[in-house]
């Protein structure tokens, strides 16, 4: 397949930074999209031109690095899938495909395609720890937690921190992410000691930091390619509401 | 307070001023259904409203708390918002990964709202005042107000479309406040969208149904 490909291209945080034409040639469909932009900096490189900056890591959709957005929807055309992990059969022969940063001022671009997503951190560094006691580990047993609590926990346990919910919004808003790390302690008894100070510090934190509001258009969570659930949103906003009417 | 200084808190502000006005226009639009049952009803059922001073004075205040709420937070979400994403994508997003039309744009018809709100009142609350005696009873003419304003086409027009929007604007509204103050579960949440819908479809075509009725049946 050949593909023509409209690729943002900023120098720093300070450039302004536009759009640039590029051509991919021989594009087989079972490439991964990262693959596939693997041999057009290889091309540029050889040309001595210098390669198209992106972040990524484990390139198997578990490790969040990956970060762009692809013809308007982060991650690209698919539910459920990080950049890493979609193909170009996703895309047909011929078909131009344009890719961009994720916007945010939250995010600041580094290069091209690579933003600083350290906003996230500091969200959890706010607050996404639980109390334990030290000397040797429990046993597994000595703290119960049913089926589906555990389950809950879990699911919410799977954003990877890719930050895509804040590049889908048009808000910028980084409630779905912020909701997934509550909701992940809220589940679980070992996360109820710190519960209420953990809301109330993650949403102050987040709001600080610049992220927008909520305004439930949902788009996070078509975007995520974890299916982090809206769900996690309401019970922050429970919590929050409760933790901030008991608060002393 | 803690509250109003966090997004979250001031979102459910806003959720809850625009779910009281929410429940206000249904109650509004029944009242305007009136119209089928000949100017009399009409304009008891108007006349009535206005002697109750406890329910005028009650209801006016608490309207005009939740409009100043709702528009007053609207306003700074919505700047707040835009200045979180200072630079927009060049593309849209498609597809499976779209948002809807309304949720996207409730600033844009909440505003038209607010203004048709305005206007409205104008009309018809400060506007002319005729006089009918029925019996020993002497009252408002607000029938033939309506029947005056309504027998322009352009104002028919305006009229259906600014509900239109308050339709639009609902279809988000009425089911995204569940969300807002926490209410989210896989069982119910599908079915509070659509009765959200259906709530939107019954209060605008219960408004609209008011004006295309006097518009072809009753112009003189």
């Amino acid at each position: 397949m050949k593909m023509n490909l409209k690729i943002w291209r900023q120098k720093n945080a300070n450039d302004k930074g536009h759009f640039f034409n590029y051509q991919a040639e021989n594009v087989s469909e079972d490439m991964s999209f990262l693959e596939m932009l693997d041999v057009v900096n290889q091309d540029l490189v050889k040309q001595g031109e210098e390669a198209i900056e992106f972040d990524h890591d484990c390139r198997e959709g578990i490790c969040g690095a990956c970060s762009m957005v692809i013809n308007g929807n982060a991650h690209g055309p698919e539910r459920s899938t990080t950049t890493c992990q979609l193909h170009m059969r996703s895309f047909k022969d011929g078909d131009t495909i344009t890719i961009e940063p994720f916007r945010a001022k939250a995010f600041p671009v580094i290069k091209d395609l690579k933003v600083d997503r350290t906003g996230l951190e500091k969200v959890i560094e706010a607050g996404g720890y639980i109390s334990v006691n030290t000397g040797n580990a429990p046993d597994a047993h000595s703290i119960i937690i049913p089926k589906e609590d555990a389950d809950l926990a879990f699911v919410a346990a799977a954003c990877i921190g890719c930050g895509a919910c804040v590049a889908a919004c048009q808000n910028s808003s980084a409630m779905l992410f912020t909701s997934a790390k509550i909701s992940h302690m809220a589940h679980l008894p070992q996360g109820q000691a710190e519960r209420q100070r953990r809301v109330l510090s993650m949403v102050q934190k987040m709001d600080e930091l610049g992220f927008g509001n909520c305004t439930n258009t949902g788009a996070c969570e078509m975007a995520c390619p974890k299916d982090i659930s809206l769900e996690n949103i309401a019970l922050m906003n429970r919590d929050f509401m409760k933790a901030s009417l008991k608060h002393r | 307070m803690q509250i109003l200084n966090s997004s979250i808190g001031r979102k459910y502000l806003m959720g809850l001023a625009g779910a009281g006005w929410t429940l206000f226009v249904a109650g509004h639009m029944a009242g305007n259904l009136f119209i089928f049952a000949g100017p009399e009803a009409f304009n008891r059922y108007g006349h009535a409203i206005v002697s109750n001073k406890p329910l005028l004075f009650g209801t006016e205040i608490f309207l005009v708390t939740c409009l100043l709420i709702h528009v007053g937070l609207g306003l700074r979400l919505t700047l707040e918002n835009k200045k979180a994403k200072p630079a927009k994508y060049a593309k849209k997003a498609v597809n499976a990964k779209k948002p809807s039309f309304a949720s996207q744009t409730m600033a844009y018809h909440g505003t038209i709202i607010l203004f048709f709100i305005i206007y409205h009142l104008i009309t018809f609350k400060w506007g002319p005042h005729y006089d009918v005696t029925y019996g020993t009873e002497t009252m408002r003419d607000l029938h033939r107000l309506v029947v005056e304003v309504f027998s322009e086409p352009a104002y028919v027009a305006g009229y259906v479309f600014c509900l239109v929007l308050l339709g639009i604007h609902l279809s988000h509204g009425a089911s995204s406040v569940f969300q807002t103050i926490g209410c989210n579960h896989p069982r119910y949440t599908p079915v509070i969208k659509k009765l959200g819908w259906i709530y939107a479809l019954v209060v605008v075509v219960g408004f609209i149904s008011q004006p295309i009725y006097v518009f072809f049946n009753l112009r003189g």
